[in-house]
Protein backbone atom coordinates (compact mmCIF):
# COMPACT_ATOMS: atom_id res chain seq x y z
CA UNK A 1 0.00 0.00 0.00
CA UNK A 2 1.18 3.51 -0.79
CA UNK A 3 1.93 5.79 2.14
CA UNK A 4 0.48 9.28 1.70
CA UNK A 5 1.66 10.58 5.03
CA UNK A 6 -1.76 10.65 6.66
CA UNK A 7 -4.00 8.04 8.21
CA UNK A 8 -7.59 7.53 9.28
CA UNK A 9 -8.13 7.67 13.00
CA UNK A 10 -10.34 4.87 14.28
CA UNK A 11 -13.90 5.98 15.02
CA UNK A 12 -14.69 6.47 18.67
CA UNK A 13 -18.38 6.55 17.94
CA UNK A 14 -20.58 4.17 19.89
CA UNK A 15 -22.37 1.78 17.56
CA UNK A 16 -25.24 0.12 19.39
CA UNK A 17 -25.81 -2.23 16.43
CA UNK A 18 -22.54 -3.98 17.30
CA UNK A 19 -23.16 -4.66 20.98
CA UNK A 20 -22.67 -8.32 21.90
CA UNK A 21 -26.08 -9.07 23.38
CA UNK A 22 -25.28 -12.65 24.36
CA UNK A 23 -22.42 -11.53 26.61
CA UNK A 24 -24.63 -8.85 28.09
CA UNK A 25 -27.33 -11.40 28.84
CA UNK A 26 -24.76 -13.61 30.55
CA UNK A 27 -23.79 -10.70 32.75
CA UNK A 28 -27.45 -9.85 33.48
CA UNK A 29 -27.99 -13.44 34.61
CA UNK A 30 -24.96 -13.33 36.92
CA UNK A 31 -25.86 -9.90 38.35
CA UNK A 32 -29.43 -8.82 37.51
CA UNK A 33 -28.84 -5.58 39.40
CA UNK A 34 -26.85 -4.29 36.41
CA UNK A 35 -30.05 -3.20 34.70
CA UNK A 36 -31.14 -1.04 37.62
CA UNK A 37 -28.28 1.46 37.47
CA UNK A 38 -29.57 5.03 37.07
CA UNK A 39 -26.16 6.62 36.48
CA UNK A 40 -26.31 8.72 39.63
CA UNK A 41 -22.54 8.60 40.14
CA UNK A 42 -22.63 7.92 43.89
CA UNK A 43 -20.36 4.90 43.39
CA UNK A 44 -17.74 6.90 41.50
CA UNK A 45 -17.91 9.74 44.02
CA UNK A 46 -17.22 7.47 46.95
CA UNK A 47 -14.70 5.17 45.25
CA UNK A 48 -11.44 4.75 47.17
CA UNK A 49 -9.50 4.14 43.99
CA UNK A 50 -11.20 6.81 41.90
CA UNK A 51 -9.09 9.68 43.24
CA UNK A 52 -5.86 8.07 42.08
CA UNK A 53 -6.78 5.97 39.06
CA UNK A 54 -9.27 6.14 36.24
CA UNK A 55 -11.93 3.96 37.80
CA UNK A 56 -15.61 4.84 37.72
CA UNK A 57 -18.20 2.11 38.07
CA UNK A 58 -20.85 4.45 36.71
CA UNK A 59 -18.89 4.90 33.50
CA UNK A 60 -17.93 1.22 33.32
CA UNK A 61 -21.62 0.31 33.33
CA UNK A 62 -22.28 2.75 30.47
CA UNK A 63 -19.32 1.32 28.54
CA UNK A 64 -20.70 -2.20 28.85
CA UNK A 65 -24.11 -0.99 27.69
CA UNK A 66 -22.45 0.67 24.71
CA UNK A 67 -20.40 -2.38 23.77
CA UNK A 68 -17.09 -0.74 24.77
CA UNK A 69 -16.17 -3.72 26.90
CA UNK A 70 -12.41 -3.24 26.95
CA UNK A 71 -12.70 0.31 28.28
CA UNK A 72 -14.79 -1.06 31.14
CA UNK A 73 -12.42 -3.93 31.87
CA UNK A 74 -9.31 -1.74 31.80
CA UNK A 75 -10.95 0.69 34.14
CA UNK A 76 -12.20 -1.89 36.62
CA UNK A 77 -8.75 -3.49 36.87
CA UNK A 78 -7.99 -0.63 39.26
CA UNK A 79 -10.86 -1.55 41.56
CA UNK A 80 -9.82 -2.93 44.96
CA UNK A 81 -13.22 -4.51 45.62
CA UNK A 82 -13.40 -2.53 48.85
CA UNK A 83 -17.19 -2.40 48.62
CA UNK A 84 -17.73 1.28 49.43
CA UNK A 85 -19.83 1.64 46.29
CA UNK A 86 -22.02 -1.23 47.45
CA UNK A 87 -22.82 0.64 50.64
CA UNK A 88 -23.68 3.87 48.84
CA UNK A 89 -25.61 2.67 45.75
CA UNK A 90 -29.18 4.02 46.08
CA UNK A 91 -30.55 1.32 43.80
CA UNK A 92 -29.18 -1.39 46.08
CA UNK A 93 -27.04 -2.98 43.38
CA UNK A 94 -24.55 -5.60 44.56
CA UNK A 95 -21.74 -3.64 42.95
CA UNK A 96 -18.91 -5.94 44.11
CA UNK A 97 -20.61 -8.91 42.54
CA UNK A 98 -21.25 -6.79 39.45
CA UNK A 99 -17.61 -5.73 39.11
CA UNK A 100 -16.38 -9.31 39.59
CA UNK A 101 -18.74 -10.57 36.96
CA UNK A 102 -17.94 -7.83 34.46
CA UNK A 103 -14.30 -8.94 34.75
CA UNK A 104 -15.32 -12.60 34.51
CA UNK A 105 -17.50 -12.17 31.43
CA UNK A 106 -15.42 -9.59 29.55
CA UNK A 107 -11.89 -9.94 30.96
CA UNK A 108 -9.43 -12.68 30.06
CA UNK A 109 -8.71 -13.68 33.64
CA UNK A 110 -11.29 -15.06 36.05
CA UNK A 111 -11.48 -13.47 39.47
CA UNK B 1 -78.70 35.48 40.97
CA UNK B 2 -77.88 33.95 37.59
CA UNK B 3 -77.18 30.23 38.21
CA UNK B 4 -76.16 29.42 34.66
CA UNK B 5 -72.51 28.80 33.79
CA UNK B 6 -70.70 28.62 30.47
CA UNK B 7 -67.78 26.19 30.17
CA UNK B 8 -65.69 26.57 27.02
CA UNK B 9 -64.12 23.21 26.13
CA UNK B 10 -65.52 19.74 26.84
CA UNK B 11 -62.31 17.89 27.63
CA UNK B 12 -61.57 16.30 31.02
CA UNK B 13 -61.29 19.72 32.69
CA UNK B 14 -64.57 21.01 31.28
CA UNK B 15 -66.43 17.78 32.03
CA UNK B 16 -65.26 17.49 35.63
CA UNK B 17 -65.94 21.17 36.29
CA UNK B 18 -69.45 20.63 34.93
CA UNK B 19 -69.90 17.60 37.20
CA UNK B 20 -69.08 19.61 40.29
CA UNK B 21 -71.18 22.61 39.25
CA UNK B 22 -74.17 20.38 38.50
CA UNK B 23 -73.97 18.79 41.94
CA UNK B 24 -73.84 22.29 43.44
CA UNK B 25 -77.15 22.99 41.67
CA UNK B 26 -75.99 25.05 38.70
CA UNK B 27 -77.11 24.81 35.10
CA UNK B 28 -74.13 24.24 32.81
CA UNK B 29 -73.60 24.89 29.10
CA UNK B 30 -70.54 23.31 27.48
CA UNK B 31 -69.35 24.73 24.18
CA UNK B 32 -67.10 22.20 22.46
CA UNK B 33 -65.24 22.88 19.23
CA UNK B 34 -65.08 19.26 18.07
CA UNK B 35 -67.90 16.79 17.44
CA UNK B 36 -67.33 14.79 20.65
CA UNK B 37 -66.55 15.40 24.32
CA UNK B 38 -63.43 14.12 26.08
CA UNK B 39 -60.60 16.14 24.55
CA UNK B 40 -57.26 14.37 24.41
CA UNK B 41 -58.37 11.67 26.83
CA UNK B 42 -60.43 10.17 24.00
CA UNK B 43 -57.20 9.48 22.09
CA UNK B 44 -55.33 7.62 24.81
CA UNK B 45 -55.43 3.87 25.47
CA UNK B 46 -54.07 3.23 28.96
CA UNK B 47 -53.14 5.89 31.51
CA UNK B 48 -49.88 6.24 33.42
CA UNK B 49 -48.79 5.25 35.94
CA UNK B 50 -51.15 2.36 36.75
CA UNK B 51 -52.48 1.43 33.30
CA UNK B 52 -56.14 2.38 33.86
CA UNK B 53 -58.30 2.31 30.75
CA UNK B 54 -58.67 5.80 29.25
CA UNK B 55 -62.06 5.03 27.70
CA UNK B 56 -63.49 3.75 31.00
CA UNK B 57 -62.13 6.84 32.72
CA UNK B 58 -63.82 9.06 30.15
CA UNK B 59 -67.03 7.05 30.45
CA UNK B 60 -67.13 7.83 34.19
CA UNK B 61 -66.64 11.54 33.57
CA UNK B 62 -69.42 11.53 30.97
CA UNK B 63 -71.94 9.61 33.08
CA UNK B 64 -72.06 12.45 35.56
CA UNK B 65 -71.85 15.34 33.14
CA UNK B 66 -74.77 14.30 30.92
CA UNK B 67 -77.00 16.83 32.67
CA UNK B 68 -75.01 19.65 31.07
CA UNK B 69 -76.23 21.10 27.80
CA UNK B 70 -73.60 20.46 25.11
CA UNK B 71 -73.05 22.53 21.97
CA UNK B 72 -70.81 20.49 19.63
CA UNK B 73 -68.82 21.81 16.69
CA UNK B 74 -69.44 25.21 18.17
CA UNK B 75 -67.23 28.06 19.36
CA UNK B 76 -67.82 31.25 21.25
CA UNK B 77 -67.79 34.23 18.88
CA UNK B 78 -68.09 37.13 21.29
CA UNK B 79 -68.66 37.92 24.93
CA UNK B 80 -70.15 41.05 26.50
CA UNK B 81 -70.63 41.79 30.15
CA UNK B 82 -73.43 43.93 31.51
CA UNK B 83 -74.71 44.18 35.09
CA UNK B 84 -72.54 41.28 36.16
CA UNK B 85 -74.04 38.99 33.50
CA UNK B 86 -71.99 37.65 30.59
CA UNK B 87 -73.73 37.49 27.23
CA UNK B 88 -72.00 34.96 24.99
CA UNK B 89 -72.78 34.65 21.30
CA UNK B 90 -71.91 31.27 19.80
CA UNK B 91 -70.91 30.48 16.23
CA UNK B 92 -74.44 29.12 15.61
CA UNK B 93 -75.80 32.52 16.79
CA UNK B 94 -77.18 31.09 20.06
CA UNK B 95 -77.02 33.66 22.86
CA UNK B 96 -76.32 32.50 26.40
CA UNK B 97 -76.74 34.68 29.50
CA UNK B 98 -74.51 33.32 32.24
CA UNK B 99 -73.24 34.37 35.64
CA UNK B 100 -69.73 33.03 35.16
CA UNK B 101 -67.41 31.56 32.52
CA UNK B 102 -64.86 28.75 32.87
CA UNK B 103 -62.25 28.37 30.14
CA UNK B 104 -61.20 24.71 29.72
CA UNK B 105 -59.93 24.69 26.15
CA UNK B 106 -56.85 22.59 26.91
CA UNK B 107 -53.67 22.18 24.90
CA UNK B 108 -52.62 21.10 21.45
CA UNK B 109 -50.16 18.33 20.75
CA UNK B 110 -46.91 19.62 19.25
CA UNK B 111 -46.93 18.95 15.47
CA UNK B 112 -43.92 16.63 15.19
CA UNK B 113 -43.34 17.35 11.49
CA UNK B 114 -41.99 20.76 12.54
CA UNK B 115 -38.87 18.97 13.82
CA UNK B 116 -37.89 17.93 10.33
CA UNK B 117 -34.60 16.38 11.49
CA UNK B 118 -36.62 13.55 13.12
CA UNK B 119 -38.35 12.64 9.86
CA UNK B 120 -41.99 12.54 10.92
CA UNK B 121 -44.10 12.44 7.78
CA UNK B 122 -40.96 11.65 5.77
CA UNK B 123 -39.95 8.16 6.96
CA UNK B 124 -42.60 5.47 7.51
CA UNK B 125 -41.00 4.20 10.70
CA UNK B 126 -41.31 7.51 12.53
CA UNK B 127 -44.50 7.95 14.56
CA UNK B 128 -45.65 10.02 17.55
CA UNK B 129 -46.81 9.12 21.06
CA UNK B 130 -50.38 9.84 19.89
CA UNK B 131 -49.98 7.46 16.91
CA UNK B 132 -48.71 4.74 19.26
CA UNK B 133 -51.65 5.26 21.65
CA UNK B 134 -53.92 4.87 18.64
CA UNK B 135 -52.11 1.67 17.65
CA UNK B 136 -52.52 0.28 21.19
CA UNK B 137 -56.21 1.18 21.07
CA UNK B 138 -56.95 -0.25 17.65
CA UNK B 139 -54.50 -3.15 17.83
CA UNK B 140 -52.59 -1.97 14.75
CA UNK B 141 -50.24 -4.96 14.65
CA UNK B 142 -47.66 -3.87 12.08
CA UNK B 143 -45.99 -1.47 14.53
CA UNK B 144 -45.43 -4.21 17.09
CA UNK B 145 -43.33 -6.30 14.71
CA UNK B 146 -40.52 -3.78 15.09
CA UNK B 147 -37.59 -5.38 16.91
CA UNK B 148 -35.54 -2.23 17.45
CA UNK B 149 -37.48 0.69 18.85
CA UNK B 150 -36.46 4.15 20.01
CA UNK B 151 -38.36 6.74 22.03
CA UNK B 152 -37.32 10.37 21.67
CA UNK B 153 -38.13 12.56 24.66
CA UNK B 154 -38.75 16.34 24.55
CA UNK B 155 -39.99 16.62 20.94
CA UNK B 156 -41.21 20.19 20.67
CA UNK B 157 -40.51 20.82 24.35
CA UNK B 158 -37.48 22.44 25.99
CA UNK B 159 -36.69 23.80 22.57
CA UNK B 160 -36.49 27.53 21.92
CA UNK B 161 -36.24 26.91 18.17
CA UNK B 162 -39.90 25.90 18.14
CA UNK B 163 -40.87 28.57 20.70
CA UNK B 164 -41.50 26.00 23.44
CA UNK B 165 -39.00 26.58 26.21
CA UNK B 166 -41.15 24.76 28.74
CA UNK B 167 -41.14 21.12 29.81
CA UNK B 168 -44.35 19.29 28.89
CA UNK B 169 -44.26 17.30 32.11
CA UNK B 170 -46.24 14.24 30.98
CA UNK B 171 -44.04 12.91 28.17
CA UNK B 172 -41.22 11.34 30.22
CA UNK B 173 -43.62 9.07 32.03
CA UNK B 174 -45.63 8.52 28.84
CA UNK B 175 -42.46 7.34 27.07
CA UNK B 176 -41.65 4.95 29.90
CA UNK B 177 -45.23 3.68 29.99
CA UNK B 178 -45.34 3.16 26.23
CA UNK B 179 -41.91 1.49 26.19
CA UNK B 180 -43.12 -1.06 28.78
CA UNK B 181 -46.37 -1.64 26.88
CA UNK B 182 -44.40 -2.17 23.69
CA UNK B 183 -42.25 -4.81 25.40
CA UNK B 184 -45.39 -6.57 26.60
CA UNK B 185 -46.53 -6.85 22.98
CA UNK B 186 -43.11 -7.71 21.59
CA UNK B 187 -40.82 -9.09 24.31
CA UNK B 188 -38.00 -9.63 21.77
CA UNK B 189 -37.70 -5.93 20.99
CA UNK B 190 -34.66 -3.86 21.96
CA UNK B 191 -36.04 -0.62 23.32
CA UNK B 192 -34.11 2.63 23.86
CA UNK B 193 -35.26 5.91 25.43
CA UNK B 194 -33.30 9.06 24.57
CA UNK B 195 -33.74 11.66 27.31
CA UNK B 196 -32.11 14.82 28.67
CA UNK B 197 -33.53 14.55 32.20
CA UNK B 198 -36.02 11.99 33.37
CA UNK B 199 -38.84 13.82 35.08
CA UNK B 200 -40.54 11.08 37.07
CA UNK B 201 -42.12 13.38 39.62
CA UNK B 202 -45.44 11.73 40.45
CA UNK B 203 -46.45 8.95 42.75
CA UNK B 204 -45.76 5.63 41.09
CA UNK B 205 -43.67 7.15 38.28
CA UNK B 206 -40.26 6.22 39.66
CA UNK B 207 -41.55 2.67 40.20
CA UNK B 208 -42.51 2.56 36.55
CA UNK B 209 -39.00 3.71 35.58
CA UNK B 210 -37.42 1.02 37.75
CA UNK B 211 -39.73 -1.60 36.24
CA UNK B 212 -38.82 -0.41 32.74
CA UNK B 213 -35.15 -1.04 33.52
CA UNK B 214 -35.37 -4.09 35.70
CA UNK B 215 -38.23 -6.10 34.25
CA UNK B 216 -38.22 -4.92 30.63
CA UNK B 217 -34.51 -4.18 30.14
CA UNK B 218 -35.21 -0.84 28.49
CA UNK B 219 -32.03 1.13 27.88
CA UNK B 220 -32.06 4.80 28.87
CA UNK B 221 -29.56 6.94 27.00
CA UNK B 222 -28.91 10.48 28.15
CA UNK B 223 -28.63 12.67 25.09
CA UNK B 224 -30.88 14.56 22.75
CA UNK B 225 -31.35 12.94 19.35
CA UNK B 226 -29.78 15.18 16.73
CA UNK B 227 -30.99 13.59 13.53
CA UNK B 228 -32.58 10.56 11.93
CA UNK B 229 -31.96 9.22 8.43
CA UNK B 230 -33.10 6.20 6.45
CA UNK B 231 -30.58 3.61 5.21
CA UNK B 232 -30.79 1.58 1.99
CA UNK B 233 -32.87 -1.11 3.72
CA UNK B 234 -35.42 1.42 4.86
CA UNK B 235 -34.26 1.22 8.48
CA UNK B 236 -33.82 4.33 10.58
CA UNK B 237 -30.34 5.43 11.60
CA UNK B 238 -30.39 7.65 14.64
CA UNK B 239 -27.63 9.88 15.99
CA UNK B 240 -27.25 11.20 19.51
CA UNK B 241 -24.50 11.73 22.01
CA UNK B 242 -24.26 9.41 24.98
CA UNK B 243 -23.50 12.31 27.29
CA UNK B 244 -22.65 9.95 30.16
CA UNK B 245 -19.57 8.71 28.31
CA UNK B 246 -19.15 11.80 26.09
CA UNK B 247 -19.25 9.79 22.88
CA UNK B 248 -21.29 10.25 19.74
CA UNK B 249 -23.58 7.27 19.29
CA UNK B 250 -25.51 5.69 16.46
CA UNK B 251 -28.12 2.97 16.38
CA UNK B 252 -30.26 1.42 13.65
CA UNK B 253 -33.96 1.12 14.42
CA UNK B 254 -37.19 -0.16 12.86
CA UNK B 255 -39.53 2.18 14.70
CA UNK B 256 -39.05 5.59 16.29
CA UNK B 257 -41.65 7.13 18.58
CA UNK B 258 -41.52 10.91 19.07
CA UNK B 259 -42.75 12.26 22.39
CA UNK B 260 -44.68 15.24 21.09
CA UNK B 261 -45.18 17.74 23.86
CA UNK B 262 -48.00 19.81 25.26
CA UNK B 263 -48.15 23.07 23.34
CA UNK B 264 -50.48 26.01 23.80
CA UNK B 265 -53.86 25.85 22.13
CA UNK B 266 -53.54 28.17 19.10
CA UNK B 267 -56.96 29.64 19.98
CA UNK B 268 -55.58 31.09 23.23
CA UNK B 269 -54.84 34.56 21.84
CA UNK B 270 -58.34 34.94 20.50
CA UNK B 271 -59.92 33.61 23.69
CA UNK B 272 -57.80 35.95 25.81
CA UNK B 273 -58.77 38.95 23.69
CA UNK B 274 -62.45 38.05 23.84
CA UNK B 275 -62.42 37.75 27.64
CA UNK B 276 -60.02 40.59 28.45
CA UNK B 277 -57.42 38.26 29.98
CA UNK B 278 -53.76 37.65 29.08
CA UNK B 279 -51.47 34.96 27.79
CA UNK B 280 -47.96 34.46 29.16
CA UNK B 281 -44.76 34.35 27.12
CA UNK B 282 -45.25 30.58 26.68
CA UNK B 283 -48.64 31.16 25.06
CA UNK B 284 -50.70 29.53 27.81
CA UNK B 285 -53.39 31.64 29.53
CA UNK B 286 -52.28 33.76 32.50
CA UNK B 287 -53.31 33.31 36.09
CA UNK B 288 -53.31 36.45 38.23
CA UNK B 289 -52.14 34.74 41.43
CA UNK B 290 -50.41 31.55 40.24
CA UNK B 291 -49.04 30.67 43.68
CA UNK B 292 -52.30 31.05 45.49
CA UNK B 293 -54.91 30.13 42.97
CA UNK B 294 -54.89 27.97 39.84
CA UNK B 295 -58.19 29.28 38.48
CA UNK B 296 -58.38 33.03 39.01
CA UNK B 297 -57.96 35.58 36.19
CA UNK B 298 -57.88 39.35 36.36
CA UNK B 299 -61.50 39.46 35.18
CA UNK B 300 -64.06 38.79 37.90
CA UNK B 301 -66.26 35.84 37.07
CA UNK B 302 -63.86 34.36 34.48
CA UNK B 303 -61.98 31.26 35.61
CA UNK B 304 -59.46 28.91 33.99
CA UNK B 305 -58.97 25.21 34.49
CA UNK B 306 -56.84 22.35 33.20
CA UNK B 307 -54.09 22.35 30.62
CA UNK B 308 -55.08 25.71 29.18
CA UNK B 309 -52.72 27.16 31.82
CA UNK B 310 -49.85 24.74 31.16
CA UNK B 311 -48.98 21.03 31.01
CA UNK B 312 -50.91 18.93 33.52
CA UNK B 313 -51.58 15.28 34.23
CA UNK B 314 -55.15 14.05 34.27
CA UNK B 315 -55.50 13.91 38.08
CA UNK B 316 -54.10 17.43 38.32
CA UNK B 317 -56.52 18.59 35.64
CA UNK B 318 -59.49 17.03 37.43
CA UNK B 319 -58.51 18.53 40.78
CA UNK B 320 -58.26 21.95 39.21
CA UNK B 321 -61.62 21.46 37.57
CA UNK B 322 -63.24 20.82 40.95
CA UNK B 323 -61.43 23.82 42.38
CA UNK B 324 -62.74 25.97 39.52
CA UNK B 325 -66.30 24.87 40.29
CA UNK B 326 -65.83 25.93 43.89
CA UNK B 327 -64.34 29.24 42.75
CA UNK B 328 -67.42 29.86 40.58
CA UNK B 329 -69.66 28.96 43.50
CA UNK B 330 -67.83 31.34 45.83
CA UNK B 331 -67.96 34.09 43.24
CA UNK B 332 -71.71 33.71 42.68
CA UNK B 333 -72.44 33.40 46.41
CA UNK B 334 -70.61 36.63 47.24
C1 LIG C 1 -49.23 11.83 24.76
C2 LIG C 1 -49.96 12.16 26.02
C3 LIG C 1 -50.37 11.14 26.87
C4 LIG C 1 -51.01 11.42 28.07
N1 LIG C 1 -51.31 10.39 28.90
C5 LIG C 1 -51.80 10.68 30.14
C6 LIG C 1 -51.96 9.63 31.11
O1 LIG C 1 -51.71 8.44 30.80
N2 LIG C 1 -52.36 9.96 32.37
C7 LIG C 1 -52.61 11.27 32.72
O2 LIG C 1 -52.91 11.54 33.89
N3 LIG C 1 -52.50 12.28 31.82
C8 LIG C 1 -52.09 12.01 30.54
N4 LIG C 1 -51.92 13.04 29.64
C9 LIG C 1 -52.38 14.39 30.01
C10 LIG C 1 -53.88 14.57 29.70
O3 LIG C 1 -54.11 14.29 28.32
C11 LIG C 1 -54.31 15.98 30.05
O4 LIG C 1 -54.10 16.20 31.44
C12 LIG C 1 -55.78 16.27 29.76
O5 LIG C 1 -56.13 15.91 28.44
C13 LIG C 1 -56.05 17.74 29.97
O6 LIG C 1 -57.43 17.98 29.84
P1 LIG C 1 -57.99 19.39 29.37
O7 LIG C 1 -59.48 19.30 29.45
O8 LIG C 1 -57.32 20.47 30.13
O9 LIG C 1 -57.52 19.58 27.84
P2 LIG C 1 -57.88 18.76 26.51
O10 LIG C 1 -57.84 17.31 26.75
O11 LIG C 1 -56.98 19.34 25.47
O12 LIG C 1 -59.40 19.19 26.17
C14 LIG C 1 -59.72 20.46 25.72
C15 LIG C 1 -61.07 20.46 25.02
O13 LIG C 1 -61.41 21.79 24.60
C16 LIG C 1 -61.82 21.81 23.25
N5 LIG C 1 -61.49 23.12 22.67
C17 LIG C 1 -60.25 23.56 22.31
N6 LIG C 1 -60.34 24.83 21.84
C18 LIG C 1 -61.64 25.18 21.89
C19 LIG C 1 -62.35 26.36 21.55
N7 LIG C 1 -61.72 27.44 21.05
N8 LIG C 1 -63.69 26.38 21.75
C20 LIG C 1 -64.35 25.29 22.25
N9 LIG C 1 -63.72 24.15 22.59
C21 LIG C 1 -62.39 24.10 22.42
C22 LIG C 1 -61.08 20.65 22.62
O14 LIG C 1 -61.74 20.21 21.45
C23 LIG C 1 -61.08 19.61 23.75
O15 LIG C 1 -62.25 18.83 23.72
C24 LIG C 1 -51.30 12.78 28.43
C25 LIG C 1 -50.92 13.81 27.55
C26 LIG C 1 -50.23 13.52 26.38
C27 LIG C 1 -49.79 14.64 25.49
S1 LIG D 1 -15.37 -1.68 45.17
FE1 LIG D 1 -14.05 -0.86 43.54
S2 LIG D 1 -15.37 0.56 42.41
FE2 LIG D 1 -16.36 0.17 44.39
S3 LIG D 1 -15.66 1.82 45.72
FE3 LIG D 1 -14.27 0.09 46.03
S4 LIG D 1 -12.60 0.45 44.58
FE4 LIG D 1 -14.28 1.78 43.94
S1 LIG E 1 -24.31 4.17 42.71
FE1 LIG E 1 -25.53 2.51 41.84
S2 LIG E 1 -27.13 3.51 40.61
FE2 LIG E 1 -25.57 5.06 41.06
S3 LIG E 1 -24.22 4.99 39.26
FE3 LIG E 1 -23.32 3.61 40.79
S4 LIG E 1 -24.16 1.59 40.32
FE4 LIG E 1 -25.42 3.10 39.24
S1 LIG F 1 -41.58 15.56 30.61
FE1 LIG F 1 -39.63 14.70 29.97
S2 LIG F 1 -39.89 14.36 27.75
FE2 LIG F 1 -41.50 15.79 28.38
S3 LIG F 1 -40.62 17.80 27.99
FE3 LIG F 1 -40.25 17.32 30.16
S4 LIG F 1 -38.21 16.40 30.18
FE4 LIG F 1 -38.92 16.38 28.04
Amino acid sequence: MKEFGYSLSPSSRVDLDKVDKSKQNRLFALEPGFKKCMSCGSCSATCSAGNYTDVSLRRAISYIQNGQDQLAVNMLRNCMLCGKCLIICPRGINTRNLIRNILNVYGEKQI
Amino acid sequence: MNREILIIGGGPAGLECANSLISLGYKVFIVEKSAEPGGHLRKWDRLFPYGASASETLEKLLQQSNKALFFYETEVKSIKKSDGVFIATLSDETQLHVGSIVVATGFSLFPAAKKEEYGYGIYNGVITNADLEDAFKTGKKEFFKANRVGFVHCVGSRDEKVCNRHCSKVCCVTAVKQACEFKDLNPEAEVYCFYMDLRMFGRGYEDLYLKAQNKYGIRFIRGRVSEVAEDVDGCLVLKAEDTLTSRPLKVTLDLLVLMSGISKNPDNDEIALMLGIDTDEDGFLSLCEPNLNNNKTQVEGVFLTGSVTGPKTLPETLNEARAAALAVHKYLSR
